[in-house]
């Protein structure tokens, strides 16, 4: 049974002792991150230049200049496609961390970045300011939204870690479960029991970088750049803590300290991305898996690739729902499960499994 | 075939926690049958409490639906109506209207409880669910493709939720099998192809008109209202058949828990085994979908409780059941009468009842320092 990439392949090359099992994945890596990188950049472009209307790139260049002020297109790029990219950026860097970081904090494939109540705090926020409150303000939305998000994770987070083992990740796996049943349940009921608050529901569920104002950007952004900041130092923590509790103690990782550290991240980035742009589920859930297949278990190069390849795959999967069904938009999230869901498969039957 | 009842120390190997030998001595072995082949069955003093409770519970909360609501019983007369010695109006009430209805949700409850049970088993996650292997969602695509894309009844929507979950669970189990399914490949197929179906499920739903989209949800949370005889009787039928399976499956289930390898050392055939249990869970879920739905929770929370109540590690698919069953039926009783009269689906209790106790559970035994 296969339990870990990082086991040298029998056939492989005599492997020097500690280093990484073979020489072939070690140079890959580093090549990985850079093609990633470049695909991030193509996946921007793209999104500035492709749409229901199609603007060529030197006036893409000169928009983002400041020129070509009073063209139609120059307003497209500037009052719609830059706000919609720069979210697409941020969203899917928050996503595909906090997707590996959960998948790290539980050591469960199954944890996507809601697991922690995020994404039921912010649904159940969602209709309470919709149904009971009567907001209607898309910036309104996104505060009520964070705001659930958070009181839901601090929740989570206390019952899983009430008793004495601490935060145990199948603690945390089922404290987040059975607090995310209980605010379904009201989810549900609200939605029911309000065809207005259905509606609007229906579409904030898909999740979609559509129709957003630049301000949904800027004041989501500290949330992001604290949550990404953090993320990326727990990498080598993680690692520790991937060898289970006992050994990762003896290693010198502290227990607590790394999972409140992750948490509160994961919180910051999948709520923000959340409350931003509704729950994209799949992003989350199966970029850290498919990284995983490339680099191996190793979080040192899990965080920082899943934090290019998330929003790759996100800006992509908007750019191919804006165009598929033109003059029609194919909502992000449905694009990139479209998009992703066949390559996952196809990784997980060739490649023997890096598990968690 | 003589049966005896032999008490002993009985080795359990995969028990985390060390045993008194208070404990272990509680334990026994039940056994029919002579030699090797014959059958024998581990029955342990706080498992077989824990059954009892569930079940005098099972009976109670039965009592109390049977006798309440719009039309109020006392719980003697319910028992008369019972056993046909009732007023005809009575009759009518309790034996054609609330009676089908409990013995669904029984049933229903009991099916994904065990369900879940052998799903965490196989796939070693407690997380693990009939949803795994992509059934639930599979059901639902098929359930919206007839209720919003070809407009057809409730038989129809029943069948399409039949044929989309079993569509799916064969496709992800196929595409998982790489001679013989491990439990890792078939989380990350399961979650691969419930992505592209779920996607499907809200693209559905956000393209249909507001009506059509509010029914569909509805069937998506899952529901009781107006189960009959006529759901009731062929989910018993095919449950009869299943449950049977399940449990004699359910030995060499606990020893596919210690690790693939030292079951085939105890000579467990691995594959066959993890083909025929999920074959009858997925058959399970499925006969609870066609009669009420997909309801969410019941199969993930069922096995938690039941294993935090027994004490026990392994399979507990009696546990499991029965502790599916009551939670199906509390949830019911509630989605009844809490809002009364408007009637939730019990799908949207479901979570509620479960999700809270499961908490609560978990907050009193972490407390405790178990768990």
């Amino acid at each position: 049974m296969p339990t870990s990439t990082s086991a040298p392949p029998p056939a492989a090359a005599p492997a020097t002792r500690g280093g990484p099992p073979t020489g072939r994945r070690r140079l890959a890596r580093p090549a990985v991150l850079l093609l990633a990188l470049a695909l991030l950049v193509v996946a921007a472009v793209l999104s500035l230049a492709v749409g229901s209307r199609e603007v060529p790139l030197g006036t893409v260049v000169e928009a983002l200049r400041g020129g070509a002020a009073g063209s139609q297109d120059a307003l497209v790029v500037r009052e719609l496609r830059v706000p919609r990219t720069l979210l697409g950026i941020v969203v899917g860097v928050a996503l595909g961390l906090s997707g590996a970081l959960m998948q790290a904090l539980t050591r469960n494939p199954l944890a996507d970045p809601g697991l922690l109540g995020v994404n039921s705090g912010a649904a159940a926020a969602m209709v309470t300011a919709v149904g009971v409150l009567g907001l209607t303000s898309r910036l309104q939305l996104v505060w009520a939204a964070m705001l659930g998000a958070a009181v839901v994770a601090v929740v989570v987070y206390l019952l899983g870690a009430s008793g004495r083992g601490g935060a145990t990740p199948v603690r945390l796996a089922l404290a987040g479960t059975a607090v995310s049943a209980a605010l379904y349940a009201y989810t549900s009921a609200q939605v029911l029991l309000d065809a207005r608050t259905f509606d609007r529901f229906r579409f904030w569920r898909v999740g979609s970088l559509a129709g957003h104002d630049v301000a949904v950007f800027w004041q989501m952004l500290p949330f992001f750049a604290v949550g990404t900041a953090l993320a990326l130092t727990q990498a080598r923590a993680l690692n520790a803590l991937a060898l289970g509790e006992d050994s990762g103690r003896a290693l010198g990782a502290h227990l607590t300290r790394t999972r409140v550290l992750t948490a509160l991240a994961v919180t910051l980035l999948c709520g923000a991305a959340t409350a931003a742009a509704g729950p994209i589920a799949f992003v989350g859930l199966a970029v850290p898996h498919l990284v995983r297949a490339l680099t191996g278990p190793d979080q040192r190069w899990v965080l920082p690739l899943s934090c290019v390849a998330a929003p790759t795959l996100l800006l992509l999967g908007d750019v191919l729902g804006r165009v598929v069904v033109r003059p029609g938009e194919l909502e992000v999230s449905i694009v990139t499960a479209l998009l992703g869901a066949p390559v996952l498969v196809a990784l997980v039957r060739r490649r023997r499994l890096a598990q968690l | 075939m003589s049966a005896g009842f032999a008490t002993g120390p009985a080795a359990q190997a995969s028990v985390p926690v060390p045993r008194t030998a208070a404990a272990a001595r509680r334990g026994g072995t039940l056994r029919a049958g002579r030699g090797r082949r014959g059958l024998s069955v581990r029955v342990e003093g706080r498992g077989l409490a824990v059954c009892a409770g569930l079940l005098a519970a099972l009976v109670a909360v039965a009592a109390l639906s049977l006798a309440t609501g719009d039309y109020p019983l006392s719980v003697p007369d319910v028992l008369r109506t019972l056993v046909g010695r009732g007023e005809p109006a009575d009759e009518f009430i309790v034996v054609g209207l609330r009676l089908p209805r409990v013995v669904t949700a029984l049933l229903v409850g009991l099916a994904l409880g065990m369900a879940g049970a052998v799903f965490q088993l196989v796939t070693r996650n407690p997380l693990g669910s009939p949803d795994v292997i992509g059934f639930t969602s599979g059901a639902v695509t098929g359930a919206l493709v007839v209720l919003l894309v070809l407009g057809g009844g409730s038989t129809a929507t029943a069948l399409g939720a039949l044929s989309g979950g079993a569509l799916t669970a064969a496709l992800v189990y196929l595409l998982a099998a790489r001679g013989g399914v491990q439990g890792y490949r078939l989380i990350l197929v399961g979650i691969g192809l419930s992505a592209v179906l779920q996607a499907a499920n809200e693209y559905l739903l956000t393209r249909a008109r507001l009506e059509e989209a509010q029914a569909a949800q509805v069937w998506i949370l899952g529901s009781l209202n107006g189960r009959g005889w006529e759901q009731a009787l062929p989910l018993g039928a095919g449950l009869a058949v299943l449950v049977p399976v399940a449990l004699l499956a359910g030995r060499s289930l606990t020893m596919l828990d210690l690790g693939d390898d030292a079951a085939r050392a105890l000579g467990v055939d691995v594959d066959r085994t993890r083909l025929l249990v999920l074959a009858v869970a997925v058959a399970m879920t499925a006969l609870a979908a066609v009669a009420a739905g997909p309801i969410a929770f019941v199969a993930l929370a069922a096995p938690q409780v039941a294993r935090r109540l027994t004490g026990a590690v392994g399979a507990g698919l009696v546990a499991a059941g029965l502790t599916g069953a009551l939670l199906l039926l509390v949830s019911d009783f509630a989605a009844q009468r809490v809002f009364a009269p408007t009637q939730l689906p019990v799908g949207v209790m479901t979570g509620a009842v479960g999700g809270l106790y499961m908490a609560y559970l978990l907050l009193t035994q972490w407390r405790r320092g178990r768990g």
